[in-house]
């Protein structure tokens, strides 16, 4: 059996550490990853970047609707992810409009984010 | 004029023609929107210092895009001193140096491509617009909160979060594929009539045209025309010309509102006008065009009769159904409705309005009363066109239109 655990918190509140906080944070979580791959237990699994990167992707009519931002249709409940490899957001937009659910909700496309050792972008006090 | 004059008046025009083409290429070749606007400010001081003495350069553009490129990587060098990451992208542009003839070909795509990296419709409609003021037509930030009654902080931060959204979320500098241009061209489009609308008639305040913001989006449109000649585009520009050919018609000495019926039609700028009908016809052509093409061609029927009466209004209620079926609006339909009333009397517009109304369309939009006022103030019905002028006040925003409702509405009471 396969569990995805998704990783919610208050952006605002992330934002408030220092960088070096944002960093040590980020640090476990590398440290977090080695220990469940090595458990054998990791599939896969990235951080996002901050929701002001998200564009939401819908197909009606066969047409491709791009808008900004993350969606917030709560009447739409997570319903699976796809992982994508895309040069840029406009290839990222054409992959996930054929994503077949996009012509009933939303998709919504963020770029991944690499943990680094420190330097972290966008989430302590950087952003 | 001295010497010294003419410099700077030939120092003035090149920075007016070539300041935008210089910076759209600046961003593709330093792939960041902050740095390209550095290294154009750059260069452009160092024209300021070298000319005079040297003169100006057989070709001032090629030669701001190179100078630019060097102070970029002069700055970038600088900065690496204190963070070498810096390094590797200095390295990059300098080996990446082409010559000034390799560059030429592909400056007007850049400015295409700025065009449609400011448009990208996963930036917010307002960060499209201001961003597109700000890079293309080169407005600073202070004009563009001027001119959408905005704080300057905000639209300051408006830019600085699309441009780190282009960057974070990797928003290409490219002009779409074929397949994804339509819908990308909409965004486009949608801006430049957003500029257009906001000059033709400001949202709030108290003068009526912004003629500044109205040239702007003219002067756009005209670039994506050459740049792209989609017969949607041509279609844009053809309402735009028409739109503002009646400018000088449209407002009175004293700043107030003239409408349609009332206007002086001598005033209309005729040569806009043929301009704006041979753009239309060359859109339907196509078989290719979209609602602002239809709009253009209804603005063309308005602008061809001498009178309010001598109006083909059978043809614009037909247009205005083709422009239904293709973009279903209540907007459209209340401006159908008084076409309609032109066409076949009063109660017919009336009844339109009131189905309207009656699916709680438009119930707050004052040009849906003050339409409504109108057809009962002309069917003589004086106490419901005074209780709908009354209603339109009560919900319009802006001076001269709140004035022009008032004296409306003085008029029926004076009877």
């Amino acid at each position: 059996m396969k569990y995805l655990a998704l990783v919610y918190y208050d952006e605002k509140l992330m934002q408030q550490k220092s960088q070096q906080e944002w960093d040590a944070l980020n640090q476990e979580c590398i440290a977090c990853v080695e220990n469940l791959s090595t458990s054998g237990h990791f599939i896969t699994g990235s951080p996002l970047m901050p929701t002001n990167t998200a564009t939401t992707v819908r197909v009606r009519d066969n047409r491709v609707a791009v808008t900004d931002g993350p969606f917030a249709e709560t009447k739409e409940q997570l319903a699976g992810f796809y992982m994508l490899e895309a040069k840029d957001l406009n290839e990222a937009i054409a992959l996930a409009g054929k994503i077949p659910p996009a012509r009933y909700g939303s998709v919504e496309v963020r770029p991944v984010r690499e943990l680094m050792e420190e330097g972290n972008q966008a989430g302590g006090n950087a952003g | 004029m001295s010497m010294p004059d003419i410099f700077q008046v030939r120092l003035q025009e090149i920075y007016q023609t070539e300041s935008r083409r210089v910076l759209a290429t600046l961003i593709r070749l330093l792939g960041n929107f902050d740095l390209a606007e550095e290294a154009l400010h750059d260069a452009f001081a160092v024209a300021l210092t070298q000319w005079p003495t040297e003169g100006i350069p057989d070709n001032p553009r090629a030669w701001l895009v190179s100078t630019g490129r060097f102070k970029a990587i002069d700055q970038l060098r600088r900065k690496a001193r204190f963070d070498v990451s810096y390094e590797d992208v200095a390295e990059r542009l300098q080996s990446e140096l082409t010559t000034e003839q390799e560059e030429a070909h592909s400056i007007e795509d850049d400015r295409l491509r700025l065009i449609f990296t400011c448009c990208h419709p996963s930036l917010a409609p307002e960060a499209q617009l201001a961003l597109t003021l700000r890079e293309v037509c080169g407005l600073t930030t202070e004009e563009i909160a001027s001119a959408f009654l905005a704080a300057t902080p905000t639209v300051a931060q408006r830019i600085v979060r699309a441009k780190a959204k282009i960057r974070d979320a990797r928003i290409p500098y490219e002009v779409p594929e074929a397949q994804q241009l339509p819908e990308r061209l909409d965004s486009v489009l949608h801006v430049i009539y957003l500029i257009f609308n906001e000059g033709y008639s400001a949202s709030a305040g108290d003068k009526l045209i912004r003629h500044d913001l109205s040239a702007e989006a003219i002067r756009l449109a005209r670039l994506l025309c050459q740049l792209l000649p989609e017969p949607e585009v041509e279609g844009l520009l053809a309402l735009l010309l028409l739109q503002d050919a009646r400018r000088a018609a449209r407002v009175s000495a004293d700043g107030e509102l003239i409408l349609l019926e009332q206007q002086d039609r001598a005033l209309w700028d005729q040569q806009q006008i043929r301009e704006g009908c041979n753009r239309v016809l060359r859109a339907l052509a196509s078989r290719r065009f979209g609602p602002y093409s239809l709009q253009a061609a209804i603005a063309a029927v308005h602008a061809e009769a001498d009178t309010m009466e001598n109006t083909d209004w059978p043809q614009i209620v037909g247009l205005y159904d083709a422009l239904l079926a293709m973009t279903p609006s209540p907007v459209i339909e209340l401006n159908r409705a008084v076409a309609v009333a032109m066409r076949d009397g009063p109660e017919q517009g009336l009844q339109l309005i009131d189905a309207l109304l009656a699916r709680d369309a438009l119930t707050d939009y004052h040009l849906c009363h003050a339409a409504r006022a109108d057809l009962y103030r002309r069917l003589g019905q004086k106490e419901e066109a005074r209780a709908a002028y009354r209603r339109a006040l009560e919900l319009a925003q802006q001076g001269p239109e709140q004035r022009f409702l008032a004296s409306r509405l003085a008029e029926l009471e004076s009877d």
